[in-house]
């Protein structure tokens, strides 16, 4: 473990602590699924359309259904106002968003149909493709999309050379040393990696620790995210 | 979607000619309104407006700006509004389409032409450089009215907007600093009301099975008796003799909307 350093983070946290998350599930009324997930200053909501038609009907599979994630930030969820609509950064994370859901999902019951959902940041202090893909995870298992199980994600940083969990913007921006290395990893309750990615710089052995921290890490947002469905379930979905 | 609206028109007009609604509300009675403030920190105001089931987020940005040659002293406005497919299973990815792009030009014409925002104290340097504010509209569910929870939510986001401190060597915004409130007229707030014509009847704050079956709508941005912008849509027509009633509705129902508002003003 990393732990016994003397490493201090911005904000305090220990090295395998998350932010303070916050889950609610059923936060848009009009969608068959619906759920919000924070990393601390970090929101992300989700809803899910569907299973309904798909259009254009070339995009059907006659097969199984289709999975259709739209990533997007919110202009104003940043310091520099982003242009609304889509650019290469959201468009890459929406597909990253398909797989590291798809595993989970059994589409092979809606043939010729879509599953849309729809992800929006509307606070970003870093990880936001992390919260929207567990939004996301929420959104269709409350829309009732048949789910073999849920998938949990997070982003594990190397900040210089020490390893910690749920990276937020300052470390992110990490200037001193090797700088930061970010490696978004999603997974299944089981430990399968739906999702992964990494940019900066890291070598094979540290890269296991990080495994082990996105493990443990994702459990624990497994348990949250198994909560927040279970409370909305007795409530019936009411506040 | 055409076949349910078709199916309510019939039952929609038959209740509003015994002047009953849906949810049980008068022809010129709102939804209860809720606000919460500061709902995105990155932003320089931000806020969320539910109007029953219908909800919208709006965030305004700042940013330093050439001004535009006509108006070298001034701020510029953009407004800017999305209806996102997350809302509503009617609105579809891609760029705006006319009714996102009608929606957000009303909402601009209201507040620029009230003078709502004071463009000159947003001049840094005149002719060079000067302050741009961008409204940014989402709808995040749409149970009808997005046109007047987007007007309501875009005031109350300028109400809460900080300007950002100004880096005079960098001639850059400081983001995260702040020193004082957006330049606002006082005692003056330009509410954007939407009146819609189902039948005969005339009515408010329509749920969206409502405005589905709408014939005609007038949004009128006022303040007291004094209008600043106006805009007709869709294809109905309303007789003139029917405008006093109709403007006498708007303005009692924008009356109404500033005292329900009132501590976010």
């Amino acid at each position: 473990m990393t732990k016994e350093s003397n490493f201090k983070r911005p904000d305090g946290r220990n090295v395998d602590e998350m932010r303070p998350i916050k889950v609610k599930v059923g936060v848009i009324p009009n969608a068959d699924g619906s759920a919000m997930f924070a990393f601390g200053d970090t929101v992300a909501i989700a809803a899910v359309y569907g299973p309904r038609k798909m259009h254009p009907q070339h995009a059907q599979d006659p097969e199984k259904g289709v999975l259709r994630c739209e990533y997007n930030m919110l202009s104003f969820s940043v310091d520099e106002r982003i242009r609304p609509g889509t650019n290469r950064r959201s468009t890459e994370i929406s597909k990253i968003t398909e797989w590291a859901l798809q595993p989970v999902l059994m589409l092979e019951k809606y043939p010729n149909a879509v599953i849309d959902v729809f992800i929006n940041i509307i606070q970003a202090n870093a990880s936001t493709r992390c919260a929207g893909i567990n939004a996301a995870a929420l959104a269709l298992a409350h829309a009732g999309i048949p789910m073999k199980n849920l998938v949990s994600s997070v982003s594990i940083g190397k900040l210089d050379k020490q390893l910690v969990v749920d990276v937020n913007k300052l470390e992110e921006d990490w200037e001193e040393g090797e700088g930061p290395t970010d490696i978004p990893v999603t997974m299944t309750p089981d430990g399968r990696i739906t999702h992964m990615q990494l940019d900066g710089k890291i070598s094979n052995e540290q890269l296991r620790e990080v495994l082990r921290l996105a493990k443990e890490a994702t459990k624990k947002i497994h348990e949250i995210q198994k909560e927040a469905l279970k409370k909305s379930v007795e409530t019936g979905g009411k506040e | 979607m055409l076949e349910t609206s078709k199916l309510n028109e019939g039952k929609i007009k038959r209740y509003l000619s015994e002047g009953r609604r849906f949810d049980g509300r008068d022809l010129n009675e709102f939804r209860e309104i809720k606000i919460e403030t500061g709902v995105s920190k990155h932003a320089e105001g931000s806020v969320r407006v539910k109007l029953g089931k219908t909800e919208v987020l709006v965030g305004v940005k700042m940013d330093v700006a050439t001004p535009f040659p006509d108006t070298p002293n001034q701020g510029n406005l953009m407004t800017n509004a999305e209806l996102t497919p997350l809302s509503s299973a009617d609105f579809e990815s891609g760029p705006p389409k006319t009714p996102a792009i009608e929606l957000g030009r009303i909402i601009d014409r209201g507040i620029r032409e009230s003078k709502f925002i004071d463009f000159e104290k947003l001049c840094i340097k005149e002719g060079e450089k000067v302050w741009s504010v961008f409204i940014d509209i989402y709808s995040i569910n749409d149970d009808g009215n997005l046109l007047d929870a987007a007007g309501i939510a875009a005031l109350i986001a300028l109400k809460n907007t900080m300007v950002p401190k100004y880096d005079e060597e960098k001639e850059k915004a400081i983001y995260g600093e702040h020193d004082r409130k957006l330049p606002l007229a006082e005692n003056m707030i330009p509410i954007s009301l939407t009146v819609h014509k189902i039948g005969d009847n005339l009515l408010i704050d329509p749920l969206k099975e409502e405005e589905d079956v709408s014939e005609m709508r007038l949004t009128t941005s006022g303040f007291k008796d004094t209008i600043f912008a106006m805009q007709k849509g869709e294809s109905g027509t309303i007789e003139s003799e029917r405008m006093p009633e109709l403007l006498e509705l708007a303005e009692k129902a924008r009356e109404k909307v500033i005292l329900r508002i009132k501590e976010y003003l």
